[in-house]
């Protein structure tokens, strides 16, 4: 997609919904990311930030555009030679997509989300003359002292943003930001509760992509075009099919293809999933007045979801998914992992365990996100369905 | 030529200022490996009358063991990656892993947590005893599986899992220090965790933390870290005298298991003693020394042995290895403990020690730069393993940058610390004989230039 096919997401109003999701797709699949470049070349700044959640309010108050990086589907054909062979592929092809200038960015950020993840601030640090970091995002939760530490880690990244952009990252635009954002996890909530209460308006793929572009575009424009489309999602003509509700879980980190998506789709209403999860981590608006820095730190460890690399006492995950299930009024689950992905595969033991208890049944599968091949996971699914509904 | 002893003899006799006769000469060399083997034993020993007896026992990682904090509640220590490891060394591995991948685990996670996995489910049975069960289990950040891997006792057993997050360096060569805002503030995080940990293990042991035991343990990790420092930089001497593959890890094993412990600073005090009295008669670890090298990664445990072997047939000593930077905790730096503000300087210590053993993993390649002139490094081996993305993700690129630094040839060596099914000594031995093979022309071209 050219940068100058962009109008649809300057001037959404007037176009068909299905037109809308289809150009949607395929910006979310476009590893030439025209947004990006059109958002450099008007001067603006970018900052690259891994999986799984980062601070989008804070890239955004001091001017930059946050950008989600979360691998593609495209060769490592660079990037394979600065890795070894036992590795996830979104560790890949993330830094491939800027080896070979797919992605130009100004800053690259990391995190400790696994023992992959935290090695890119070196790699990525090696190979480009950018910052490239590690935002330390606690991983003890429960202490008492961690909402003050992260606010001045958060403090410390603000400041590092600033030099790159130049721009002040003050209370009054941080609390700007976080109001923007607020209005951008209330729309996400909306969409997720029409996946809950009428999944046959939309796909497990379309929600997907309305989702996805939240880490690609800056998020005016992206509030915008939820504004628009929800309310033609909510009078879209379809009628509820023969499918069981299921959870996805296992989209953390690494996404399964959008044909993935789609094969589940066939036989199976998606009704909540933890796919990019990054941007629906904080479940509550997060409150604008006093310190921003603090309330943000402190959303992330009281008001937040939960995921296979964030330990908390709190929130045992194999708990977390029931309730997930129980919620969303869910009859089973597809528990999924990102191939070499070692806290994915972890955890799907502990998962399978839980749900063996519980008695839910559930399909588990390994995904990659160049996998070309869904023929048979769509079989091995619809006979997943068949088990359940008619036996 | 002269066997090791026969020559250390004959050097005796021209430095006899150092050392009264031969025979003393004897019984200080090879020492360290004696009764680094002796301590392991006593220590599986202890482990399994833990077991036997019902006692607690607390469960710690190498990278940020918290040993001075554990110590002070006389809490039996536990280090799974070490009896995971011993169970390749000892050549049973295999059985483990089949067992945990049987109920459930990939074959595309950490060995070490499969195999303690299977030893969980084996009530603890060990080729060298039986493990107790974790009445606590304290982890650090430096590795994201030992989060995962308490998570599997937690459910098991409900067994108190405490996280110690250490925020690591952000960017390689940011490194803050004490008195910096941004260094302050990770202090104050880790000091404020240390205080919750020493809560928590009053209430599950009854007893009282007592100041002055922890400036005791302290000062036995302070000898005990002063020595592993001497002892590494020890091995720039010319032939090496030890090898940081073999000798390194039974060495570290003891820094492990013994740190905080009389036992431990009193070893690596005669440690040094051995150490200088090899480098001052020139005693190596191989007859005829031809390369040094230096070691990237974690060993290859199912065939540890034979995989030095492969290097030492070709005159090949590992001077250096990073698996003893990061896998002693970053004691290589060498912090030691103001004992005069025991808390403040442990919670300075432990950030400072293990983001240095992060940054061994991390960002080391500037570190390996540094160690071609100090100990005259002929060649650098990296070896990623399929168990371990903490120790491999960034080996190649780290190698790359490293050609470009220097002109020191390299070998990147794939295989497991664990699992012998990839482990294939065949395709290792052509890798390694070709290394080698170029290293020998290298060197028969270098007098010509």
């Amino acid at each position: 997609m050219a940068a100058g096919d962009l109008d649809w997401i300057d001037e959404p109003n007037g176009r068909p919904l299905d037109k809308i999701l289809q150009l949607a797709r395929e910006l979310v699949e476009d590893p030439e990311y025209p947004i990006v470049r059109r958002w450099r070349e008007a001067g603006g700044k970018v900052i690259g930030h891994f999986q799984v959640y980062f601070p989008e309010e804070i890239a955004h108050a001091a001017g930059a555009l946050p950008l989600k990086i979360h691998g593609a589907q495209v060769e490592a054909a660079q990037a394979e030679s600065r890795f070894g062979s036992y590795l996830c592929s979104i560790i890949k092809t993330s830094l491939e997509l800027a080896l070979s200038g797919r992605v130009q960015l100004d800053m690259f950020v990391t995190h400790p989300i696994c023992d992959a993840a935290r090695n890119l601030a070196g790699v990525w640090g090696r190979n480009f003359p950018y910052p490239c970091q590690i935002l330390y995002l606690p991983q003890n939760a429960n202490s008492r002292a961690a909402a003050r530490y992260l606010r001045d880690e958060y403090a410390r990244l603000q400041r590092d943003i600033e030099a790159i952009t130049g721009v002040h990252a003050s209370d009054d635009r941080l609390r700007a930001s976080i109001r923007l954002f607020n209005r951008s996890r209330s729309l996400i909530r909306r969409l997720y509760r029409i996946k809950r209460e009428q999944p046959w308006l939309l796909s497990a793929e379309e929600a997907y992509v309305l989702v996805a572009l939240a880490g690609i575009l800056p998020r005016e424009q992206h509030n915008q075009l939820l504004e628009l489309v929800l309310p033609q999602i909510q009078t879209r003509r379809a009628k509820p099919q023969d499918k069981i509700r299921v959870v996805f879980e296992g989209g953390f980190c690494e996404q399964p293809p959008l044909d993935f998506l789609r094969a589940i789709s066939q036989s199976c209403y998606v009704v909540d999933d933890d796919l990019l999860i990054g941007l629906r981590w904080l479940l509550e608006d997060v409150p604008p007045e006093g310190d921003p820095l603090l309330n943000l730190a402190e959303a992330y460890l009281e008001k937040s979801s939960y995921n296979p690399v964030q330990h908390d006492l709190r929130k045992p995950k194999e708990r977390m998914l029931l309730q997930r299930i129980r919620e969303s009024g869910a009859e089973a689950a597809i528990i999924a992992a990102a191939k070499m992905c070692e806290p994915g595969l972890d955890e799907q033991v502990a998962y399978a365990k839980a749900l063996d208890q519980a008695g839910i049944p559930y399909f588990v599968n390994e995904f990659e996100e160049k996998m070309t091949s869904f023929d048979q996971i769509q079989i091995q699914l619809e006979t997943f369905v068949e088990n359940i509904l008619f036996f | 030529m002269p066997g090791e002893s026969g020559r250390a003899a004959e050097a005796v006799n021209r430095e006899g200022a150092m050392v009264s006769d031969g025979q003393q000469v004897d019984e200080i060399i090879g020492r360290g490996t004696r009764d680094g083997g002796r301590l392991f034993r006593e220590w599986f020993d202890g482990l399994t009358a833990t077991s036997e007896q019902g006692g607690p026992a607390a469960y710690a990682f190498v990278m940020g063991s918290l040993a001075e904090v554990l110590r002070v509640f006389d809490l039996p220590m536990v280090f799974p990656e070490i009896h995971s490891l011993q169970t390749a060394v000892r050549r049973v591995s295999h059985e483990y892993l089949s067992q945990a991948e049987d109920y459930g685990y990939s074959p595309d996670v950490c060995g070490y947590v499969k195999a303690d996995f299977a030893l969980q489910l084996r009530q603890g049975e060990h080729p060298m005893g039986r493990i107790p069960k974790p009445t606590l289990a304290v982890i650090t950040n430096a590795c994201n599986t030992y989060i995962k891997w308490a998570e599997i006792w937690e459910r098991m057993y409900g067994t108190p899992v405490f996280t110690l997050d250490v925020p690591g360096t952000r960017a390689a060569g940011t490194q803050t220090w004490p008195g910096q805002p941004d260094f302050e503030n990770d202090r104050r995080y880790v000091a404020a965790q240390l205080e919750e940990l020493i809560a928590l293990c009053e209430r599950l042991t009854g007893k009282q933390f007592d100041i002055d035991r922890l400036r005791e343990v302290m000062g036995h990790t302070n000898e005990l870290i002063r020595g592993w420092r001497r002892v590494l930089e020890l091995n720039q001497s010319a032939p090496a005298v030890f090898n940081a593959v073999t000798d390194g890890t039974v060495y570290l094993g003891v820094a492990n298991a013994f740190r905080g412990t009389p036992e431990g600073g009193r070893y690596f005090s005669e440690l040094v003693e051995e150490m200088e009295l090899k480098s001052s008669l020139g005693i190596g670890t191989l007859a005829e020394e031809q390369h040094r090298l230096v070691f990237v990664g974690v060993p290859c445990y199912p065939i540890f042995r034979r995989f030095n072997e492969l290097f030492s047939e070709w005159g090949g000593v590992f001077v250096g290895s990073t698996y003893t930077w990061f896998a002693s905790g970053g004691a290589n730096l060498g912090f030691e403990y103001d004992l005069a503000r025991p808390l403040e300087s442990l919670a300075e210590g432990v950030l400072i020690s293990v983001r240095h053993a992060m940054d061994s993993m991390f960002f080391q390649d500037q570190a390996l730069v540094q160690m071609v002139d100090a100990f005259k490094v002929d060649g650098v081996v990296f070896h990623p393993i399929k168990s371990c993305r903490t120790t491999s993700t960034g080996q190649a690129d780290t190698r790359r940058a490293f050609m470009q630094a220097t002109e020191v040839p390299s070998l990147f060596i794939e295989s497991d610390m664990m699992d012998k099914r990839v482990v294939s000594e065949a395709q290792l031995k052509n890798r390694i004989d070709a290394f080698f093979e170029g290293l020998n022309a290298r060197k028969l071209q270098q007098p010509q230039e």
